[in-house]
């Protein structure tokens, strides 16, 4: 069974449509890409999945429950984890304040603290600084924080929305890096990129969005080989 | 040794500005606006114990517990009523004029029930003054309680969102919403906690500010309100130790200027203290710059 299906999908920002009827599913344990320019609608899918945007019509189902009605806040106790745009790291706050907040849902203190512990190992930077305040960190230690701050919820499916954005070629790749290990830990991963060729390279598969539509879909490898795909978004 | 009275009175009357201040405060750093209708709060607050100990006789702390309860129940409505439909609102000047209009309506609410003549309010502090210095200052026991009472608000309120979770919430609605909901923080929740914090606060200024100065009316809580309000922006609004240094050093003030200048003169050295922060430092002694979001 699919973990998350999105059924006919249409979004409005007031009378502008920005998605047009769009469906697709995230299989458990997949590495799904939505891939495609600025303006498709790329964030507005996941912030309507999240709950942070509603639908006008269409439906969401997270692991066979519909979540289109149901407020952000609830969604992410349900086990899904968004890594926003922009990273939107908890600025003021310490590095471990902010990973606290991830685990805002959670209760078990135990738990929490294993959690914060395996999130250190992966993110060592992250530990070293742990009392320094987020906003000084650098754009890509900022992402790490905000992976990190979303794994603290201990997700099945972690949303991430362009991490690869305004961060050096290291940072990049060293964040895809990342990426393949939380799948690896067993945890299902839509991602969304405009890193058309790094995604796919990561993803199992994609599906390309142009203006608030899908385009093309199918393995990740084979959107990789694809002529048009190569021309758009690989330049190539 | 006047000197020392007028500091001492000045801190008493700081220390109430400073109490009001945190509502708007807390509003102003969690839900982004400015809750004008947060002095007239107080104003029910004071006749919430006036009803109860002057005309039905109550014991006066139970009279006070039933003035912060009424004044948390009144936030909370507010809020819900008139401030949470407007949230997302295209304007923020529509949810301020909102608010003046709450603040007008209590204010005629309570001149239909009790009347426009100001009343005479118990003190609810039964303490005696402490003289020092062989009599030349004086201390009254409403000071030493408003004085006091401020410090246990400030410490338990610094600790309250330092170490417990919404107290956390609190600090990340404040700065993301948007984000502060996808880590599963009820915002509108936390909103409403704010606001019942800070009315809790205001049914405590109430009840000190008469109890100091016992004359109540319908206007009562406007004038504190936006002294108050100075305070909060002179402290730099949104920060919790800024109202408390706002508020004492505006009190200290108010009252200095109503010994050495005038007693006429003294609120408008008041307000001159907002125009003249205003113009040098807009973000407030300990205010942050607000930055764009990018």
């Amino acid at each position: 069974m699919a973990m998350l299906e999105i059924h006919d999908l249409e979004v409005f920002y007031g009378v502008i449509q920005a998605i047009k009827g769009i469906s697709f599913k995230v299989n458990e344990g997949e590495v799904i890409a939505l891939i495609g320019a600025n303006g498709a609608g790329k964030t507005t899918i996941l912030h309507t999945i999240t709950g942070l945007l509603s639908p006008k019509k269409g439906r969401v189902i997270f692991n066979g429950i519909e979540i289109s009605k149901i407020k952000s806040h609830k969604i992410v106790t349900m086990g899904m984890a968004h890594v926003p745009e922009g990273r939107r790291v908890f600025a003021q706050l310490s590095v471990l304040q902010n990973l606290m907040l991830g685990a805002f849902t959670r209760k078990d203190k135990a738990e929490i603290e294993k959690n914060l512990k395996s999130i250190y190992k992966r993110f060592p930077r992250l530990e070293e600084r742990k009392n320094q305040i987020a906003g000084t960190l650098s754009g890509g230690e900022q992402q790490m924080l905000a992976m990190g701050r979303a794994l603290m919820s201990q997700p099945n499916i972690i949303l991430m929305d362009e991490p690869s954005m305004g961060l050096s070629p290291i940072f990049v790749n060293e964040i895809f890096g990342i990426i393949e290990e939380v799948s690896a830990g067993g945890t299902t991963v839509l991602l969304v990129e405009q890193n058309a060729k790094k995604a796919l390279a990561i993803a199992d598969r994609a599906y390309v969005l142009e203006t608030g539509k899908i385009t093309l879909e199918g393995k990740a490898s084979e959107l990789l080989d694809n002529d048009e795909i190569k021309k758009a978004y690989l330049g190539e | 040794m006047s000197f020392i009275n007028y500091v001492i009175n000045g801190v008493s009357l700081g220390s109430i500005y400073a109490i009001i201040a945190l509502g708007y405060t807390m509003v102003y750093g969690i839900a982004r606006m400015l809750n004008f209708a947060h002095g007239d709060v107080i104003m029910v607050g004071a006749f919430t114990v006036f009803f109860g100990v002057s005309m039905q006789g109550f014991n006066p702390f139970v009279a006070v517990l039933l003035s912060i309860a009424v004044c948390i129940t009144l936030g909370i409505t507010i809020e819900f009523i008139a401030y949470r439909p407007l949230r997302g609102a295209a304007s923020s000047l529509v949810v301020l004029i909102t608010a003046i209009g709450v603040s007008y309506f209590l204010q005629n609410l309570a001149l239909l029930i009790f009347g426009a003549n100001p009343k005479s309010f118990t003190s609810m502090v039964p303490l005696n003054p402490i003289r020092l210095a062989g009599g030349q200052i004086v201390i009254s026991g409403e000071t030493i309680v408003t004085i006091l009472s401020c410090l246990i608000i400030m410490i338990s309120l610094t600790a309250f969102i330092k170490k417990t979770k919404p107290g956390q919430a609190m600090l990340a609605v404040s700065e993301d919403k948007g984000a502060a909901q996808l880590m599963g923080i009820n915002v509108n929740g936390t909103i409403t906690l704010t606001f019942a914090i800070g009315s809790g606060l205001a049914a405590v200024a109430g009840i000190l500010l008469c109890s100091a100065y016992p004359s109540l009316s319908p206007y009562t809580g406007s004038m504190p309100g936006i002294k108050a309000f100075i305070a909060a922006v002179f402290g730099g609004i949104g920060s919790i130790p800024g109202a408390l240094i706002g508020g004492i050093l505006l009190g200290v003030i108010e009252i200095l200027g109503r010994a050495y200048i005038s007693s006429q003169l003294a609120d408008v050295i008041v307000f001159m203290v907002l125009i003249f922060v205003l113009l040098v430092k807009p973000t407030g002694i300990l205010g942050r710059k607000l930055q764009e979001k990018v």
